[in-house]
């Protein structure tokens, strides 16, 4: 760990003074780059030079892998040499030109025509993907694309109104996800309760314990506040772990009340959904209601936002981001300004987890780690903070690549039978994470669209807007 | 509270009396009592760190006060005979006679604007970068549009009363763009504005929340004489045309001396006089505390910056 981070911490210091001097020449190139490969292999000798393995006395041996080794040395070594040949120079170049504050204008274009082709597609999604996958095949591409891409939007846009708009980093944003989800299995289960009844229910009874929250936060910026909301993430679901009684702990809830169709039940009986309106039996039904079901509620979200941020309160959100004192001189309670943000984002995680629960069936602590609160966050740092466009683009990549990334069987003809590219995924998603961070280090959509204008609407540029301290 | 003060002091807006500020074992401010009249421009002046800001940050309530009263009057001055009963009722404020009472060492900062309606700029300018320059007004009239969108609850519904609500704040803050010279930039981002743009939109910011009171945090720093020049004029008319007083820290003497009918100088959390500007001037504590030399050189710097 310490070789890696004195590598990154070094790296930077290595690059700025190269790039000043400008090292066209191939000297100073094979100088850079043989300086990486041994950086490379300083790395990679412990990690990938040695491996243990279990001969057949079932003793563990060490193994040499030399030529694995120097080539992956080998590779970093000639990739940072086609880098500092041909790629520096370029970037060099570019460098010295003035960065542009608004976007060029076929982004404009792009972005007036994108929003209702995107909303045309995802409604007509489910009939596309039965008429190319048939009915047996479209299963999986609904259920594990689509709603699951979609419930991830809908957190991400639940979270961007805490970290984009307000500028609270929050950490726990999953807590609010699970207070939804076992709000509705534990109330459904116990009271028998419908989905559309407790979904309003899940939704307040989340952005009580946003309130909740928020209340000790409330004094708290930065590391320190990023900090308490991941020790809240990690109490809701040591709570959710420990109190068995209710939640049944690691077991979890299993038999949560699945929806139905007005009381019609999607299910194989005579009653059941296929049988009452004529047709022959099979779950696709119930996948595209529930597709259709996110979908409403994931633009609900998006809709809600949208008109907020036209509204006072959203303004002094976005105010509070730029500069909380200026608010506070102009009267505004920034108190309960950080509160109606928290519970207004927890309030969408709460019905993305009511969702959640009616479409699994069953729930666990398990589905409620840190790993999903960052997911979320890098969703939203990714897509750009404060834009609804980018949060949904990069959830479409996160989650959809996870999800193509346990289809790519092929990949075993390629690199053996024992290959699985479900494991290389956080290795791929680091990836992705740090050429987005060089290449648009404010994410993916950094401009901001202001909320009134008088004359014409201009975009602001991603330096002028501020990240929010808090 | 004698009686005889009471009564001097009744055209007061502001009444500033023993204010003491301590920070850890630093006296910041000690013991200061000054009044700001009912439509006047008082200055407080002062070296450096003599403890302006401080003032400043205790009448808009960022600092509670260790001890003394901040007291502030809406409508008439008869309000004024209320003050002691409000003080020992241990309420924030009061109505009475058509008027108010309010003391601000009790409340929260947001509750100084947003009630006791005053205003304030900071000296390191504090815009929202981010925002637009209409976007910057609008957020300052922030609790009007708040109960005209019905708490949210009916602007997220689209009810017309918030849109008309709306309309007007734009009409109020187009108003002001018109006069600061600003309307040409209202949909640029506040952030990319000139360093005097962002003062005279900072100004025009406070004056958007519609207050009785405004202090203006050194509003010629940073400015050219040109500038200073239009600066004074914006201030004269905030003053003349709405009636508001103002309460100004400034450095900049071509300013205090022209526009000021006050001045209040302070020096290490002590004020050492108080006075027109023609008798501050020439008063030999304040040429004492700000230049330290002998009178000669006074005069010959005094001549040269024009006084």
């Amino acid at each position: 760990m310490a070789i890696l981070a004195n590598s990154l911490a070094e790296n930077p210091r290595n690059d700025k003074p190269a790039i000043k001097r400008r090292p066209t020449g191939l000297g100073a190139a094979l100088q850079d780059a043989a300086i990486t490969a041994m950086l490379a292999f300083g790395l990679f000798l412990p990690l990938i030079g040695f491996e243990t393995v279990t001969d057949i006395h079932n003793d563990l041996i060490l193994r040499t892998r030399w030529p694995l080794l120097l080539a992956v040395v080998g590779a970093v070594g000639s990739g940072r040499l086609a880098y500092a040949l041909l790629l520096a120079p370029r970037l060099h170049a570019r460098a010295g030109r003035p960065i542009a504050a608004a976007p060029p204008a076929w982004q404009a274009a792009v972005g007036r025509w994108f929003v209702p082709f995107a909303i045309g597609f995802v409604v007509i999604y489910p009939a596309l993907a039965v008429s190319i996958a048939g009915k047996g095949g479209s299963v999986k591409w609904i259920d594990n694309f689509g709603i699951q891409i979609l419930i991830y939007v809908m957190l991400g846009w639940g979270l961007n109104i805490v970290v984009g708009l307000a500028g609270l980093l929050d950490l726990g944003y999953v807590a609010f996800y699970a207070v939804g989800a076992y709000a509705y299995a534990l109330l459904a289960k116990t009271f028998g309760l419908a989905f559309w009844i407790l979904l309003p229910v899940a939704g307040i009874l989340a952005s009580f314990w946003g309130i909740l929250l928020g209340f000790p936060v409330l004094r708290l910026r930065g590391d320190y506040l990023a900090i308490v909301t991941l020790a809240f993430g990690e109490i809701i679901r040591l709570v959710l772990i420990n109190w068995v009684a209710l939640t049944n702990g690691y077991a979890g809830i299993t038999g949560i009340p699945r929806p139905t169709f007005f009381g019609i039940p999607f299910n194989a009986d005579d009653d059941g959904f296929a049988a009452v309106f004529g047709l022959p039996f099979t779950p696709l039904y119930r996948v595209i209601f529930l597709y259709y079901i996110i979908l409403a509620l994931a633009l609900l979200t998006a809709f809600v936002t949208v008109r907020l941020r036209r509204l006072p309160v959203g303004r002094a959100w976005e105010a509070l981001r730029e500069d909380e004192i200026a608010c506070r001189s102009l009267g505004i309670n920034t108190t309960n300004t950080k509160l109606t943000a928290f519970a207004m984002g927890a309030m969408f995680a709460g019905f993305a987890g009511c969702f959640f629960a009616t479409r699994q069936g069953f729930i666990s602590p398990e589905s409620f780690t840190f790993m999903e609160s960052a997911t979320i966050l890098s969703i939203v740092v990714l897509g750009g903070m404060g834009s609804q466009i980018g949060v949904a683009i990069a959830a479409v990549v996160m989650i959809g690549g996870t999800e193509i990334s346990r289809n790519l069987d092929f990949l075993k003809h390629v690199f053996g039978p024992t290959f699985d590219p479900t494991q290389y995924r956080m290795l791929v998603f680091g990836f992705a994470m740090v050429v987005i961070m060089v290449w648009r280090p404010r994410g993916l959509i950094s401009s901001r669209e202001p909320s009134v204008f008088l004359k014409e609407r201009k975009t602001i540029g991603a330096d002028m807007v501020k990240e929010g301290r808090g | 509270m004698s009686e005889q003060q009471t009564t001097a002091a009744a055209d007061a807006l502001l009444r500033v009396e023993h204010l003491t500020m301590r920070f850890g074992g630093l006296l910041a401010v000690d013991d200061l009592c000054f009044d700001v009249a009912a439509g006047s421009i008082t200055a407080l002046i002062g070296p450096n760190g003599a403890g302006k800001t401080t003032v400043f940050n205790c009448i808009t309530g960022f600092y509670k006060p260790s001890r003394g009263r901040l007291a502030l009057r809406h409508g008439d001055a008869a309000v004024w005979n209320t003050l002691e009963a409000l003080t020992d009722s241990g309420a924030r404020s009061a109505a009475s006679h058509g008027g108010a009472l309010y003391l601000l060492e009790r409340m929260p900062d947001y509750l100084v604007a947003q009630q006791a309606r005053v205003a304030r700029t900071f000296q390191n300018i504090r815009l929202f970068p981010g925002m637009t320059v209409l976007e910057n007004l609008l957020v300052a009239q922030h609790n009007p549009l708040m109960l005209a969108s019905g708490y949210t609850l009916l602007g997220v519904l689209g009810f017309p009363s918030y849109r008309q609500a709306e309309r007007e704040a734009i009409d109020r803050a187009r108003n002001w763009l018109d006069r600061i010279g600003l309307l040409s930039r209202a949909d640029d981002a506040a952030g990319d504005l000139p360093y005097g743009a962002q003062r005279r939109l900072e100004i025009a910011r406070a004056m958007c929340t519609d207050p009785v009171l405004l202090c203006l945090d050194e509003p010629a720093a940073g400015l050219n004489p040109r500038e200073s020049a239009e600066l004074n004029e914006l201030l004269l008319t905030i003053r003349n045309e709405f009636g508001i007083s103002l309460l100004l820290i400034e450095h900049d003497m071509s300013v205090v001396m022209e526009i000021s009918d006050e001045i209040a100088v302070l020096d290490y959390g002590v004020k050492i006089a108080t006075g027109k500007p023609a008798a501050v001037r020439n008063d030999p504590k304040v040429i004492a505390a700000y230049l330290g030399v002998a009178e000669e050189q006074v005069e010959a710097a005094e001549a040269e910056a024009g006084l």
